[in-house]
């Protein structure tokens, strides 16, 4: 027999060990000068106070939830940076399709904290914005959003907008059949998406081994013939830099972008979950170390530009924020059956005119 | 006005759409160039462009998550699944989707889309093209559901469909597409959603059928007409949601019904016509309400679909057992 091909060689050149782009370290100094983003004080001061905003927020709707107060909720402590800054390095007129976690982008992004709350505590209110706002509500269905980015980048593409889609999944939804469909549809018509794959860690439970045996979520990109980056998530500045070179790689008609941002989740997937059940204290003690927020306030207070104070000024506002929105919340008009109804077709059938009418009657009785 | 079978009555809908309305994108595997398996699309890509009329990867999940966003960026899309059989790759996209997005959204984001799509039996495909998956998409509230049955319907449903605001599901039985010829207007015409059409009045029993379901009907009518059976033919079009009130007028006027459906006898369309007419008309009924269909086996394989496949004769028995019985 002649020579057996050396499968194991082929995959170690196709599977690399790679090491995640990254611009600032776990100390908050840079360490990758050629790629730092030239950002004004202001800017600097902003990317953080998002960063406080994102983790107040998450407390502060952690704990209504834990009292009853908000439903179930998928908690986003970890995640500021993939989350929020990859969201500063948007253009307004940018499209946002979130996961069920991606709840505090989308309020940067322009959906009202009100709505936010009641998305968690099942209001139509939180599922319907204004127009203007360019976002889709959060996607429960784990890819759905992948595929539906790559159309809405097709249709800015036609439109001849510049602007893109960006679309986010965890670890667990690039498993997904829908997170290649979507990938490989908007690659074969250039369509400006940016896909965002959060890592952090678990699918619920299941760790990022369970999930795939490629070195990294990113390389899967190379599948689809995408560009893709392997992005250290908790950097402020990689992220940054990543995503508004993406932005401007897919407006310029050169195809989308699949960015992996290696991040981890500090708390359980929802609050019903127990993360005890699967993973070390240890773990998560690790990762504490490499927090965006406690490298950024290094890097910030270095320059002068931070301080507690001001750190505690951001997080009062926010739970100011916070408690206006609960209020207004709980102000906006109840649901109906027959509201329901009415919203079921734009033309409404003779099936449904019938049960409109009893629930009507039911309603005002 | 030209003669046109239902392929080319549907072709001709797609082309003067595309020219009434540019934000209507025609796209699907093998739509573009090919101009389709069934050359529902044919020469439609040269016309019109690749830009509005396009080819796609070959993935079901992909080409209706592709048509939900550009729906919400201001696009009408008409996606094409090349089998319905294949649909069930694309179920997350169509129910959990399409179905619920003007009701999740308050109408903020919609669905403008219609899915074409051929199905049906009796042209003898290998498995899983020919499946009638109609009923279980019909379930669904939120998405209409219509099936043509003659070349004329076929244009004036789908110009209504694509027109529709509300995500369509239009299905094109492989039967129909080159069964028949009729006159076909050049133009631009609707045949109105949500509304069902006597095809042929009479006053014994009302026959409920669509798609390919309505020639059986039509046909068995002929035969009981000679036997001195006077059946009233009722074609559905929209399968999902129900006319109800033409079904009321034809059922109350006969006092019988028997429903027909290719698809397999659980559940589907045809139990749901009949749940609705019995709790409406139970008092005007001189008979029980009954149904012709498929038999509760997966779809056969093609040299067995002869025999599986319920027509006029089954109908004709049918309708004889309740006339002398009741």
């Amino acid at each position: 027999m002649s020579k057996l091909i050396d499968f194991k060689k082929i995959l170690k050149q196709t599977n690399p060990d790679v090491k995640p782009f990254q611009i600032m370290d776990e100390k908050g100094d840079i360490v990758n000068d050629a790629f730092m983003p030239d950002l004004s004080d202001d800017q600097l001061i902003q990317m953080m106070e998002v960063m406080v905003w994102g983790r107040e927020y998450n407390n502060r709707v952690s704990i209504l939830s834990r009292q009853g107060v908000l439903g179930n909720l998928p908690p986003t402590e970890g995640q500021e940076a993939s989350q929020l800054i990859s969201q500063y390095a948007l253009e307004k007129g940018d499209w946002l399709l979130p996961s069920y976690r991606d709840v505090p982008p989308m309020i940067r992004h322009g959906v009202k904290t009100r709505q936010a709350i009641n998305w968690y505590n099942g209001h139509t209110d939180g599922f319907s914005y204004d127009k203007s706002v360019k976002s889709f509500p959060p996607q429960v269905i784990i890819g759905a959003q992948i595929i539906q980015a790559a159309g809405v980048g097709l249709g800015l593409k036609l439109d001849g907008q510049k602007h893109v889609a960006l679309t986010y999944i965890g670890d667990g939804g690039t498993s997904q059949g829908d997170f290649y469909e979507g990938l490989n549809f908007a690659g074969v018509y250039d369509a400006p998406v940016i896909f965002v794959a959060q890592n952090n860690g678990y699918g619920i439970s299941v760790p990022r081994s369970f999930q795939t045996r490629s070195k990294t979520l990113s390389q899967k990109g190379i599948g689809v013939g995408i560009a893709h980056l392997f992005v250290d998530g908790m950097d402020p500045f990689a992220v940054y830099v990543a995503t508004k070179s993406a932005r401007e790689y897919a407006v310029s008609g050169q195809g989308p972008v699949l960015l992996e941002f290696l991040t981890f989740r500090f708390g359980p997937h929802t609050l019903s979950d127990d993360p005890r059940r699967y993973r070390e204290h240890e773990e998560v003690e690790q990762w504490r170390s490499k927090d965006q927020l406690v490298r950024m306030r290094k890097f910030l207070e270095r320059k002068g530009l931070w301080t507690q104070e001001h750190e505690d000024v951001i997080k009062e506002k926010t739970q100011h924020e916070v408690k206006e929105a609960l209020d207004a919340s709980r102000n906006v008009e109840k649901q109906t059956v027959s509201g329901y109804l009415e919203s079921m077709f734009e033309v409404m059938p003779q099936t449904i005119k019938e049960q409109f009418e009893f629930y009507k009657a039911k309603e005002g009785q | 006005m030209a003669t046109r079978n239902m392929v080319e009555a549907i072709t001709s809908a797609l082309d003067v759409m595309l020219e009434d309305d540019e934000k209507i994108l025609v796209f699907g595997e093998d739509v573009g160039k090919n101009g389709g398996v069934f050359r529902a699309t044919d020469g439609l890509q040269e016309k019109h462009g690749e830009r509005r009329v396009f080819d796609t990867p070959l993935a079901e999940s992909g080409i209706l998550g592709l048509s939900i966003g550009l729906g919400a960026v201001g696009y009408r899309p008409v996606p094409e699944i090349q089998f319905f059989g294949f649909v069930s790759e694309a179920i997350d996209s169509l129910t959990n989707q399409m179905a619920r997005m003007r009701f999740r959204t308050n109408g903020t984001l919609t669905c403008p889309i219609t899915l074409r799509s051929p199905f049906g039996g009796g042209v003898g495909t290998p498995e899983i093209h020919s499946d009638s998956y109609e009923g279980f998409i019909a379930q669904m509230p939120g998405i209409r559901v219509v099936v043509p049955s003659n070349p004329y319907d076929a244009k004036g449903l789908l110009i209504a469909s694509i027109r529709s605001n509300d995500p369509v599901v239009f299905l094109e039985h492989l039967k129909l597409y080159r069964a028949e010829k009729m006159e076909v207007p050049d133009d631009i015409y609707e045949v109105p959603l949500d509304k069902a059409n006597i095809v042929k009045e009479g006053h014994d029993i009302s026959i409920v059928a669509y798609g390919a379901m309505v020639k059986e009907a039509i046909n068995a009518a002929t035969i009981l007409e000679e036997i001195g059976v006077s059946a009233e033919v009722v074609d559905l079009r929209t399968i999902a949601p129900l006319d109800i009130e033409t079904l009321q007028q034809s059922v109350s006027k006969t006092g019988r019904c028997i429903v027909v459906q290719e698809a397999q006898r659980q559940a589907g369309v045809a139990s749901h016509v009949m749940s609705e007419l019995a709790e409406r008309l139970f008092l005007d009924l001189e008979a029980p309400l009954s149904r012709v269909t498929g038999p509760d086996t997966t779809y056969p394989f093609p040299l067995g679909e002869s025999m599986w496949l319920p027509n006029a004769h089954d109908i004709v028995r049918k309708v004889q057992n309740i006339m002398e019985n009741y």
